[in-house]
């Protein structure tokens, strides 16, 4: 089995986000780090590795972004990975979830993996959506926000909780699964493994190593359009109360509950 | 014609999500403003009278594919890609949960199609719609319009409320679709399972968080009873959990767990940063706390100024007979 | 009842905890050329001059292996520790890389004005003319958090291998020579335990090693102990706390303060004074810095500043504008006679503010950092081309370089402060006029933590947060980046059980909040407290370590992610 983990370069959970208003694009001066929920990924990666229903063959870690994403591409290395892939190009530059997910899958697409993985969810980001997004381009079935991983014979099954409860679903393999940050808890990795990621092969891509139609990325392919970035709305300011005569201050409080309809 | 077309999610009972009907209800509206229609997406075989009863909340049409099964997205992204280029929809729109996400993000790849998740408000500008949507942990909000049709819009786990209008009944359209290969390949084993021991905070829709104001480990009970009187979960602060008093699966705060319940009852909690960014965007922060210089007192919706020890066994009494009455 | 906190000793010992023999077997262990503790200004430019040599020295290179150069680092990425002013004069710069013009320097002006002020309570009267020790016309303000984002970034271009989210836990020696380090265990929980993600740490063999950890480091506090390295004095230290601004309207000068908010009364030995240095057109930093043995157990150098921000000269300099960053960090200031006996032994060497190479009354210890680093790597490869682990050449350059004479000159500058600010500042003055040859001789010096410790009232004065000028602690380390995961084991030794001075003198001292009396042992007359601690706030800003406690080093990626520091 080959396993393609998806992994992003997203700012430090540490450093305070901001939107460029000149770009309208997050802000991406400060530190970067390997977005953590993909962590979970290739440690789900590993653990099926590890787990021994499944011969995997190789972990190839993918992904997208300019020249410090290399960064995370080593991170996610020295956490598992054999090798690694990354497209980078200008063109690609300004791409929204629809290019993203695009330009993603025709890179996966020559890797031609078994399994895809990833995280649910980029920190920057947050939109959940990239894992359905590659799926579709792949025709791969998939699902999202997985919790538990069980490999059989040419399927997985996975659990996952949704509207109702927690489903379990059967998926045939190839498909492209996104985790949640419950499914595991990912390792250190190791001084050794750090400083031999760097020694691991890295495979650099240009849109047209891989097939990416430019007019489909960038600001050209995109699908949608920042118009206008405000501060949240100011939230009022909250009421008071003192107490004096608890009872009536109770019943204050069960007033107030009651008319916001949470009794 | 601009119409939106809405992806409603049911239970294996057929009963409508009301995510969903909240989704319903917002593409009506949008759709007047428009002037268009808007439509409903189902998947299985859902009632005549169900699907028809959707006209209520300003549905005109129902687009049924009974043949698709329920619970899985990529089915209905066959049958929602089928509907949107047979009868021209302008915008997929889905209330907030996951399967929405899933469904839209899949029209998003099939469509070529511009998506916006998370979103919290849809308006109209120059008879087209641009989808509100907080970012960056809701420290901005950005407006996003749509190059191209369709445009898909999934919303925030409940930004739409479902409102009923005088719509009658909707009009209930078959529809046959082919299902690709691949929707074909994920199989649901079992549905909405419940695994009640585990309660998840992050998921919990009313949560009462304790801090160090309760005074002692014990007193976690005053947190426990009042949560249970609410149909709430129990929550904590680090400084509970470092002193031992609370487990640390139940942690809220930048080194915790991240909520946005309906309803956060913030006991004895002081409001450090550090906790706040962890629950700042419940929907109601209510506080009780006896220094009045706490600074959650400086963004909680209702605030008060006492001795929860003498408040709360009253307010979970008080509760306890507003709900059994 | 007054009490010194050296009376309550950590439960310590560093000599013989954090130094072992090498443990794991040669596959196991990571073999390098030169190992070097800390990723700041001493061991980025040792490692960037390592790399610069070894290009002329091809056999050396070879025989160092495929790793001739690896640099530890703890904090997230090289300069996420680093905190300082900073006005950096340009030598070091010059020297590391000739090539490369000031403009491409990560500074963010020359300085070309400057001005000190004595505050009172409510003014500010500028001292004219300014001592000469304040003078920085010619240096360049810089933040070393990005000066180390900087020469991280330089030295992994020259083929140094820096690891970052590493900590150097031990030192290992065998048969007295120094092998290497050890590198911290990862994934434990909260009582050592090992959590289901642990990854254990590894040894680091070396033919050389260099500790360039900074103030208070961890292996050179266990090697000072180990090689009996003390100097002359006992090291002493300050501890500075410093904030971020962005403001509207830019700062045309640097600026050094003097007197308020610190009391001038001799028994309180409030010796310091703060700084507000100009960071482009659109920042500001100002931090305030207070030697560590001052007396009054309820003074915070935080709140001090909080309140320094309150007054209406400096608050003309903030008015409107935003803290964007916050940190703390402890300076050695012991100066000449604190130094190690040697700063080498066979197989190690010791450079920049571990060893205590800071120039106090002129506020200098960057560029004496990244000089004692580049001469610590030439020293090394001379060795090592001998075969040799002896580094005495390097202790001797540095004692006849700059570094050495301009502590020499400023030996006693330190001392005379603690009869009082004007009493030692009519003194200090003195002292830089006749470069040091008054008064001479060797003034008397003891540790930090042998201060007695009094309730004097220092608190009862500090601001209220209204989070705008004013703030507390708690968001304060926020600010910092610091997200350290809550349920890691604790990485401060102190005792826990002490007299209620000491207490307090940690809780008001700790800038980041580590440190509480339990609220039911607040109002009460006990004569002692037990102490609760958090240690997940910490900052390791190394004040503890100063006053009676002992930092370690807590698990790699830990602590702050200062930005602009």
């Amino acid at each position: 089995m080959k396993i393609c983990c998806l992994v992003k370069e997203v700012p430090d959970a540490a450093v305070q986000k901001r939107i460029d208003p000149n770009t309208k694009r997050i802000d991406r001066s400060g530190e970067k780090n390997l977005n953590p929920f993909d962590t979970h990924g290739i440690e789900a990666a590993m653990q099926i590795r590890e787990g021994g229903d499944a011969e995997v063959a190789e972990i190839v870690a993918v992904t997208m972004g300019p020249e410090s994403a290399v960064r995370a591409l080593h991170k996610a290395v020295a956490l598992g990975a054999d090798r690694s892939v990354h497209l980078t190009d200008g063109s690609l530059e300004d791409s929204d979830v629809c290019a993203t997910g695009y330009a993603l899958a025709r890179t996966l697409a020559s890797e031609e993996p078994d399994l895809v993985l990833l995280g649910q969810q980029s920190d920057d980001g947050e939109c959940y959506t990239i894992g359905a997004v590659v799926a579709d381009h792949l025709k791969m079935p998939s699902l999202t926000q997985v919790i538990k991983i069980d490999v059989g014979d040419g399927k997985l099954t996975c659990e996952r909780q949704a509207e109702y409860g927690y489903d379990t679903v059967e998926v045939e393999l190839p498909a492209v699964i996104s985790v949640g940050d419950a499914i595991n808890e990912p390792r250190y990795p190791s001084l050794k493994a750090i400083m031999g990621a760097k020694k691991k092969p890295l495979e650099t891509q240009s849109i047209g190593d891989v097939g990416i139609e430019a007019d489909r990325v960038g600001a050209e392919g995109k699908r949608t359009e920042v118009l206008a970035i405000n501060p949240p709305p100011e939230k009022e300011a909250g009421e008071i109360i003192e107490d004096e005569d608890t009872n009536e201050t109770v019943e204050k409080i069960v007033a107030w509950l009651d008319e916001r309809k949470l009794l | 014609m601009a119409g939106i077309l809405v992806y409603a999610l049911h239970d294996d009972e057929g009963n409508f999500n009301k995510n969903s009907l909240g989704a319903v209800s917002e593409a009506a509206r949008l759709a007047e403003e428009l002037g268009a229609e808007a439509a409903v997406a189902v998947a299985g075989d859902v009632a005549d009278e169900a699907c028809a009863g959707l006209g209520a909340y300003g549905a005109s049409k129902v687009f049924r594919a009974k043949a698709a099964p329920e619970g899985l997205a990529q089915p209905l992204v066959d049958v929602m890609a089928n509907v949107i280029q047979d009868e021209g929809f302008s915008y997929a729109l889905f209330g907030g949960g996951l399967l929405g996400f899933e469904i839209g993000a899949g029209l998003t790849a099939r469509l070529n199609a511009g998506v916006t998740m998370e979103v919290t408000e849809v308006k109209v500008s120059d008879g087209k719609l641009v989808a509100v949507r907080p970012v960056l942990q809701d420290s901005a909000v950005v407006d996003v319009g749509y190059v191209g049709e369709p445009g898909i819009i999934i919303g925030r786990l409940n930004a739409f409320d479902a409102t009923e209008r005088d719509g009658g009944s909707a009009e209930v359209v078959d529809v046959e679709v082919e299902l690709s290969d691949w929707s074909t390949r994920a199989k649901m084993v079992t549905r909405g399972e419940q695994r009640g021991a585990d309660v998840n905070i992050e998921d919990a829709e009313i949560l009462v968080g304790g801090g160090r104001g309760l005074g002692e480990a014990e007193n976690f009970k005053l947190a426990e009873t009042l949560a249970e009187a609410l149909g709430g979960a129990v929550a904590a602060t680090r400084a509970v959990v470092d002193a031992g008093w609370y487990p640390y699966a139940a942690q809220i705060g930048q080194t915790g767990k991240t909520v946005a319940p309906k309803l956060y009852l913030a006991a004895g909690i002081s409001g450090a940063i550090q906790h706040k960014v962890g629950m700042q965007n419940s929907e109601n922060i209510l506080a009780i706390n006896k220094d009045p210089n706490a600074p959650i007192f400086e963004f909680c919706d209702l605030g008060v100024v006492g001795d929860l020890h003498k408040i709360i066994p009253k307010l979970t009494e008080a509760v306890k007979a507003k709900k059994g009455g | 009842m007054p009490a010194a906190p050296s009376k309550y000793p950590p439960p310590v010992d560093p000599a013989s905890e954090f130094v072992s023999e090498p443990t794991e077997s040669e596959d196991e262990r990571i073999e390098v050329g030169v190992a070097i503790v800390g990723g700041g200004p001493a061991g980025l430019a040792c490692a960037i001059k390592l790399m610069q040599l070894l290009e002329h020295e091809p056999d050396l290179a070879e025989s160092l292996g495929e790793v001739p150069v690896a640099v530890v680092e703890k904090g997230k990425v090289a300069g996420a520790h680093l905190l300082s002013g900073a006005n950096l004069r340009p030598s070091a710069m010059r020297e590391l890389f000739p090539d490369l013009d000031p403009s491409e320097w990560p500074v963010f002006q020359e300085v070309t004005k400057d001005a000190v002020y004595l505050l009172t309570k409510r003014r500010a009267f500028p001292l004219v003319p300014m001592p000469p020790n304040f003078r920085n016309h010619g240096n360049y303000v810089t933040s070393i958090a990005k000066l180390g984002r900087f020469l991280g970034e330089k030295a992994e271009e020259a083929g140094v291998y820096l690891l970052t989210e590493t900590a150097a836990d031990k030192l290992l020696v065998s048969e007295r020579i120094v092998r290497g380090v050890r590198s911290g265990d990862k994934g434990r929980g909260r009582d050592g335990e090992e959590l289901a993600n642990f990854e254990p740490g590894s040894d680091v063999v070396a033919k050389a090693t260099v500790l360039a950890e900074g103030t208070q480091g961890h292996l050179t506090g266990a090697a000072i102990d180990y090689f009996g390295l003390q100097g002359l004095l006992p090291q002493r230290w300050e501890l500075g706390v410093k904030e971020v601004w962005e403001v509207p309207k830019p700062l045309d000068r640097v600026i050094h303060t003097m007197g308020w908010p610190l009391r001038k009364r001799a028994k309180h030995n409030e010796f310091g004074g703060s700084f507000i240095y100009p960071m482009g057109e659109d920042k500001v930093c100002i931090g305030l810095v207070v030697g560590l043995d001052y007396t009054d157990a309820t003074f915070s150098c935080h709140d001090a500043l909080q309140e320094l921000k309150t007054h209406p000269f400096v608050r003309g300099i903030l008015e409107g504008g935003k803290r964007v960053g916050w940190g703390a960090k402890t300076i050695p200031s012991g100066g000449f006679w604190s130094l190690p006996r040697t700063l080498s032994v066979p197989g190690m060497v010791i450079a920049g503010d571990g060893a205590g190479m800071v120039n106090v009354p002129e506020l200098k210890g960057i560029h004496y950092a990244m000089h004692a680093g580049m001469y610590a790597a030439e020293a090394i490869v001379a060795a090592l081309k001998r075969e040799s682990v002896n580094f005495d050449a390097y202790d001797e350059r540095v004692r006849n370089s700059v570094i050495g004479e301009d502590l020499y000159r400023s030996r006693n500058m330190r001392q005379p402060f603690s009869r009082g600010f004007f009493v030692g500042g009519a003194i200090a003055s003195l002292m830089t006029i006749t470069r040091g040859a008054f008064p001479g001789g060797r003034w008397h010096s003891h540790p930090d933590a042998d201060e007695e410790m009094e309730l004097a009232g220092a608190a009862s004065r500090y601001p209220k947060p209204d989070n705008k000028y004013v703030f507390d602690k708690l968001s304060s380390v926020f600010a910092s980046g610091n997200a350290t995961r809550d349920d890691a084991p604790n990485h401060i030794r102190i005792q826990r059980h002490v007299p209620r001075e000491v207490a307090q003198a940690w809780v008001s001292m700790c800038p980041a909040q580590v440190y509480e009396i339990p609220e039911d042992q607040l109002e009460g007359h006990g004569a002692e407290v037990d102490l609760n601690i958090t240690p997940s706030n910490c900052i390791q800003c190394g004040a503890i370590t100063a006053k009676g406690g002992r930092l370690t080093p807590p698990e790699g990626g830990d602590g702050p992610l200062y930005q602009e520091t």
